[in-house]
């Protein structure tokens, strides 16, 4: 599996860690309530077909990804920077 | 009062040589990382020019003068190596003293694409790959820099104090590329 880094280009999956589905950008605001903070920490969906996922390029450029791609036929159909998605200091 | 002497990363490691390859160590003087602050992206490489000489590396890539060389070193920062930074570059990005932190080493001969190619993901082919480009990549399990410095001359850069599992790596490398002959 390879992973286009929108910096390095495509890149071998080892210099990537996987960390946990892009869910995690979506931080509640903190009074939105137990049940909203309850699937942010806890409740993933397991999709069969794409999906979103960080992945940290951490033997590369040290950016963080949000990384598309397809459970079912492994495709990796796009990858932006997390910093372009989420704003800040992501 | 002691006399320190400084003793280089790979000191009594290197050089070595072997499968077509020699590894000598490099001492590239002061390195500097530079990074940024948020928006100063522009100003940052103006500054670098009039201080310098030297533009702001795009990924992948480095650009040398004299003895100065500045690598594109990963996400929004550059590594500056051979002088140390002037001063207004600091109105502009943080600077981080990063000598004595890095262990450099030249692996250059015939065999240098082959043994490195045991080592890294790394497409390293001349198209992918030209001489001046400079990646961020694993060798090994090492945080690594790959630097191409000629045709078939490689400097690799690994912290300082992995510099003797980098050296047992291309060593194991080397023997491995001779054995195939
Ligand atoms: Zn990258």
């Amino acid at each position: 599996m390879r992973i286009p880094c929108p910096i390095c280009g495509s890149r071998d999956i080892r210099e990537f860690d996987y960390m946990g589905h892009a869910q995690a950008l979506d931080r509640p605001d903190p009074g939105a309530g137990a049940q909203a903070w309850d699937d942010y920490l806890h409740n993933r969906d397991n999709p069969a077909g794409p999906t979103r996922d960080l992945w940290f390029h951490g033997m590369g450029c040290g950016a963080w990804l949000v990384v598309e791609r397809d459970t079912v036929s492994h495709e990796v159909t796009g990858a932006t920077l997390a910093r372009d998605v989420k704003g800040g200091a992501a | 009062m002691a006399e320190l002497v400084a003793r280089t990363p790979c000191a009594g490691l290197l050089p070595i040589a072997g499968g077509g390859v020699r590894v000598t160590e490099v001492d590239p003087g002061p390195m500097t990382a530079i990074a940024p602050f948020r928006g100063k992206e522009k100003t940052l490489a103006g500054a670098l020019k009039r201080a310098h000489g030297v533009g702001w590396p795009a990924p992948g890539q480095s650009e040398a003068s004299g003895d100065l060389r500045i690598l594109w070193f990963g996400h929004s920062h550059a590594l500056l190596t051979g002088v140390a930074p002037k001063p207004t570059l600091a109105n502009h990005a943080a600077l981080t003293d990063q000598g004595d932190a890095w262990a450099v080493v030249q692996v250059e001969g015939a065999g240098t694409r082959d043994v490195l190619a045991r080592l890294t993901p790394l497409d390293l082919r001349d198209g992918a790959f030209p001489v001046g480009a400079c990646a961020r990549s694993e060798v090994q399990h090492m945080q690594a820099a790959i630097l191409r410095v000629a045709g078939d001359a490689y400097r690799v850069m690994v912290f300082r104090s992995m510099a003797r599992t980098l050296v047992h790596d291309l060593q194991v490398a080397m023997r491995g590329v001779a054995a195939r002959g």
